[in-house]
């Protein structure tokens, strides 16, 4: 690992002012997935601003539903907050079955949202990446990309967003705040991870010195019910190979209100706004659950390896809602 | 400032482990793993993976649990850090190791320090009412078999002692709920 200098920020917007002016300089918060890229050589930044005393570390839950979250928060004290353990399970359930519990001690919310891609040329500083190094190469079109993307790819990069917590905030329309030199705005999490098209080195919508410092959750109407539904390798601990949340609501027998992400098919949490638009006042069924997915999946271009993916989708997303769907008629 | 000190700036950091307070400079890349294996000589945390992957180096900041080996010590300025070492009370083994050498909870041990840190916090996180994957909405968490094996499931085993190390945590569980 390179040498670098230390600084604890103060405060948030001492932070941009100091990470802004320094080309080389990253955020430090709870560093789970950046110190491991430290030490495998994909990151090599001559200064760490610490942002982890800096940026908020509380849940505040506002008199009409709304939630505003302190990018400091910790995945495990999120998931344990009644405003979105019982509120929203989605994102409970979502942070829950990402990384293990020390992890999920130590990750904040701001760095789950900007963790980086696990595909193994990334992380592998001896293989060509494009997103690592632009105009190297992608071995994973033609390698081991059966964990890899099946939606909005390129064939310069087939890389997923990693994260379980940003598949179901993308289907909570939650929003990140962010500071820059340039002041305040908030972007989509939907929206703030690019698709790699020709540059897939530009992994987010954000400039260098941008910071998350809260993530803002809208009010859920109250007959809406959400959850979250994982596949993996392995009972527990281990990435997604396909993910979905969902947020439901059924009146009379037909949708009212859907929204829908997938997880692990994409540079980005994908929201399927496809889906949704078959769906929205359809019957609550499974045949209906199942032709929405299905719309949605026709954009798939899967490779070589991962043709899994597909139906691993449609159908995580039919029992999903079929399970929501159930849970709101009782 | 000469070359050599650039390349590798270090700062002074102040740790409490196990009690004791220590002000240590170190290299800003010094995790707080190496800090205690090759600083502080406590060899109990281990150094298994060294990528948050294995769980071997699992100890206690501030009272929860973490991955000591993607900790930079810098960060952790002003912490308070309990290691294996640091679970007894002087002679008198922590209920968790008794229950490891009862139930024959390892084999080789390599990763019983993080085990047994682990389960520790997995203790207090559920008297806390933390949820796990396996905790239905709107109930507590009862430490079974299930809620045991999802919420130390960062914390690998090559020798296999899994339904040993379960029974050892869950053992400890019910004697400090019936107390």
């Amino acid at each position: 690992m390179k040498g670098f200098d230390y600084r604890r920020a103060g405060d948030p917007a001492g932070a941009v002012a100091a990470v802004a002016a320094a080309p080389g300089a990253r955020y430090l918060a709870g560093g789970t997935n950046l110190v491991d890229l430290m030490k495998l050589g994909v990151e090599a930044p001559d200064l760490l601003v610490d942002v982890g005393r800096a940026l908020d570390d509380r849940i505040e839950e506002g008199p009409d539903g709304s939630v505003r979250i302190g990018a400091a928060v910790r995945n495990s004290d999120l998931a344990a907050h009644p405003a979105v353990r019982r509120r929203r399970p989605a994102l409970s359930q979502a942070l829950l079955a990402g990384a293990s519990g020390q992890l999920r001690n130590t990750a904040t919310v701001g760095g789950n949202l900007l963790q980086r891609t696990r595909c193994p040329y990334f992380q592998d500083i001896t293989k060509p990446c494009n997103r690592r190094d632009p105009g190297s190469g992608c071995p994973a079109v033609e390698g081991a990309h059966r964990d890899l993307a099946i939606l909005g790819a390129s064939d310069q990069c087939v890389a997923t967003h990693p994260s379980d917590m940003a598949v179901a905030l993308a289907a909570l329309d939650a929003e990140a705040v962010v500071l820059g030199t340039a002041g305040q705005r908030t972007v989509p999490v939907a929206e703030l991870h690019r698709l790699p098209g020709d540059h897939p080195e530009r992994e987010t919508v954000l400039e260098h010195g941008d910071l998350i410092t809260d993530v803002l959750l809208p009010a859920l109407p109250p007959g809406a019910r959400s959850g979250y539904r994982k596949a993996r390798d392995r009972a527990s601990y281990a990435f997604a190979l396909a993910s979905v949340a969902a947020v439901l609501e059924v009146r009379e027998g037909s949708v009212h209100r859907v929204a829908l992400a997938f997880g692990a098919v994409a540079a980005r949490p994908w929201r399927a706004r496809t889906a949704e638009e078959a769906l929205r006042g359809a019957p609550a069924t499974a045949e209906s659950f199942a032709r929405a997915a299905d719309a949605e999946l026709a954009a798939a271009r899967p490779l070589r390896d991962n043709g899994y993916k597909v139906p691993l989708t449609r159908n995580l997303t039919v029992r999903l809602l079929t399970d929501l769907a159930e849970g709101a008629s009782r | 400032m000469d070359d050599e000190s650039r390349r590798c700036p270090s700062s002074e950091v102040r740790l409490q482990v196990n009690g004791t307070p220590y002000r240590l400079r170190l290299d800003n890349r010094t995790t707080l793993l190496d800090t205690l294996r090759e600083h502080l000589d406590l060899t109990g945390a281990k150094k298994g993976c060294d990528h948050g992957q294995c769980g071997a180096c699992t100890v206690l900041v501030d009272g929860r649990r973490s991955n000591s080996c993607l900790l930079l010590a810098v960060a952790l300025d002003g912490a308070a850090v309990t290691t294996v070492e640091g679970l007894a009370d002087g002679e008198r083994l922590h209920p968790l190791q008794e229950a490891f050498l009862e139930h024959d909870a390892f084999q080789c041990g390599y990763c019983t320090p993080g085990q047994l840190c682990s389960a520790a916090g997995v203790l207090a996180e559920a008297a806390d009412g933390m949820p796990s994957a396996v905790t239905p909405v709107g109930e507590s968490p009862r430490l079974d078999g299930g809620e045991i094996r999802e919420r130390m499931s960062g914390n690998l085993c090559r020798c296999g002692a899994y339904p040993n190390i379960v029974r050892a945590v869950q053992d400890t569980a019910q004697a400090g709920a019936a107390r």
